[in-house]
């Protein structure tokens, strides 16, 4: 863990983070937080979780990105006005962290040592995502859909 | 003999890490990626350069003119003279744009695209970075781009320059779709994300004569061919080039940009456009393999680029051939028919792995696709519902 990349990594990530939270541009902490889901991307490829790293990226900065640039666009007017300070979601975003950090710690898992794992391939996953858990895959992938239809019947056009 | 020839590149990249064999494991890593890197950028470049001059010639045949043909011999040296121009242009910024997303969009457009270029197969051994998740690798960084084209488009501050943007991404998203479902049928059949494992499936030949590639069968055709297309959209090219329709919006997201971050741009489109006709041909056209037998005698990445370069002359014909579509056709297209014929392919690739992956599985994911193809055809034909035409503003 104290490894140069690691190190390297963590310093961009806080950095990008701590950028999208107080840039004053909006487009500006869109993009800061499209480079901090790069640095978490980052983090699971070292820690060898190549497919969640991968779909981080795809995720992330393919969809949930895009999305927020696009979203800012098509609704403010002000897009290039200053915002000012919100000290509410600075105590909100305290209280989140604390809780994680509470859950995190009291967690079992961690004084427990890990069983040895044998290396995790995509193949593996798919494997399991396709027996085990082929039902929540199926009820994922219908919700999905719901809301794509959703999405198509809200903005459809009135035919009269 | 023609073994040594086939793996010359990679005892060449050997006997240029000996000197550092025995150093540490970092160095030695260190060391073979960046002899990749080197290597890579210097064959596209070069590729990109040939590409640019090849397609003014081509052009220019098609069109019954002469094309580029002062500098040099056949106008084969144009791309320096190019060159040169681009970078002693000056280097114009406007006053209103947002500094620092105009500079940033072409270094992120640029390296995404060579990024992508780093997990196709070249040749028998020659994959510059092996990765268990290639394909997966592919996309997710080829969906980068949407978001430096739109850092090109808003931090222009230029009208042209933004709906260039949305209409570059609003065709890219709308195309990621087919693009990434008619991989899917070639990752079912073959059980893996990794490209190197693709072309192994692709070796060998049925009956001793037709290779095993994966565009001789129904469901491999189809979704080469659908492949071919949203590769077309993704690389912004003619019959799909309204993000960049000058005679609408100028140049699209490129508009507010001169010198060398235009050339960035241009060379970030092309690269894109090796990297999606590179995957297609690892994907569908057997990679590096040989079409015959008694040509696998031929080096192996011989093979590829001549793969590779039939695909980007498809793309020059192409664009010497077809006017440009409306948006509204491209979408429509997208959604209406591409989308329901890719997972159609996924669809008969099943039935060809379950009817046994012969002569039947062939003839039935034939019947599928055929049975689908004619009836979003006929569903889709709009001829006989054409509305009389409103102006709204002409009248």
């Amino acid at each position: 863990m104290n490894s140069p990349a690691f190190v390297f990594i963590a310093i961009l990530t806080l950095a990008a983070a701590l950028a999208a939270a107080t840039l004053r541009k909006l487009m500006h902490a869109a993009l800061s937080f499209a480079v901090a889901s790069v640095g978490l991307a980052a983090f699971f490829f070292l820690l060898g979780g190549e497919f969640v790293g991968l779909v981080q990226i795809f995720v992330y900065i393919g969809a949930v990105a895009v999305l927020i640039v696009f979203t800012i666009l098509l609704t403010r007017r002000d897009v290039e006005k200053d915002r000012g300070f919100n000290w509410s979601g600075v105590a909100i975003a305290i209280a989140v962290f604390g809780g994680l950090i509470w859950a995190i710690v009291k967690t079992q898992s961690l004084s427990v040592s890990a069983p040895e794992m044998p290396a995790l391939t995509i193949k593996h996953i798919g494997e399991v995502l396709m027996t085990g858990y082929v039902w929540p895959l199926l009820c994922l992938g219908l919700l999905l859909t719901a809301a794509l239809i959703g999405a198509l019947i809200l903005v459809m056009e009135d035919k009269r | 003999m023609s073994e040594s020839i086939d793996q010359i590149f990679v005892r060449l990249k050997q006997w240029l890490l000996l000197p550092v064999a025995n150093g540490p494991d970092w160095l030695v890593q260190i060391a073979s990626s960046l002899i990749n890197i080197f290597t890579l950028l210097a064959v596209f470049l070069t590729l990109f350069a040939l590409m640019s001059v090849l397609e003014r010639k081509i052009l220019g045949r098609i069109q019954n003119r002469y094309g580029p043909n002062r500098v040099g011999p056949f106008g084969l040296l144009q791309p320096v003279a190019d060159g040169i121009k681009m970078l002693i242009k000056e280097d114009i910024v406007p006053v209103r744009a947002d500094k620092i997303v105009h500079f940033l969009a072409p270094v992120l457009i640029a390296a995404t695209a060579i990024l992508t270029l780093g997990i196709i197969p070249y040749g028998r051994g020659m994959t510059p970075f092996t990765i268990d998740g290639g394909i997966l690798f592919f996309f997710a960084v080829g969906s980068t781009t949407e978001l430096a084209v739109f850092m090109a488009g808003w931090g222009s501050n230029n009208k042209f320059s933004m709906l260039g943007a949305m209409r570059a991404i609003a065709q890219m998203i709308s195309y990621e779709l087919p693009l990434i479902i008619t991989v899917l049928p070639v990752v079912m059949i073959v059980g893996s994300l990794n490209p190197d494992t693709m072309v192994a499936a692709q070796s060998g030949y049925v009956f001793g004569v037709v290779p095993r590639w994966f565009v001789f069968t129904p469901w491999g055709a189809a979704a080469f061919i659908l492949f071919f297309v949203s590769g077309l959209v993704e690389s912004n090219r003619t019959p799909f080039d309204v993000p960049e329709g000058e005679s609408e919006i100028v140049a699209g997201h490129m508009t507010e940009y001169s010198g060398f971050k235009y050339a960035t741009f241009f060379m970030a489109e092309y690269i894109g456009m090796f990297a999606i006709t590179g995957l297609g041909a690892t994907l569908f056209l057997g990679g590096w393999h040989a079409p015959v037998r008694a040509l696998e005698f031929i080096p192996s990445y011989i093979w590829f680029f001549a793969k590779l370069g039939a695909l980007l002359f498809v793309y020059i014909w192409l664009r010497g051939t077809l006017p440009r579509t409306r948006v509204d056709q491209i979408m429509n297209f997208a959604w209406k028919f591409m989308l329901p014929m890719a997972f159609t392919c996924i669809v008969a690739a099943a039935v060809w792995h379950y009817a046994g992956r012969g002569l039947r599985g062939w003839l039935w994911s034939f019947v599928v696709i055929a049975i689908v193809y004619t009836a979003l055809s006929i569903f889709l034909d709009t001829r006989r519902r054409f509305a009389p035409r409103t102006y709204r503003f002409a009248e």
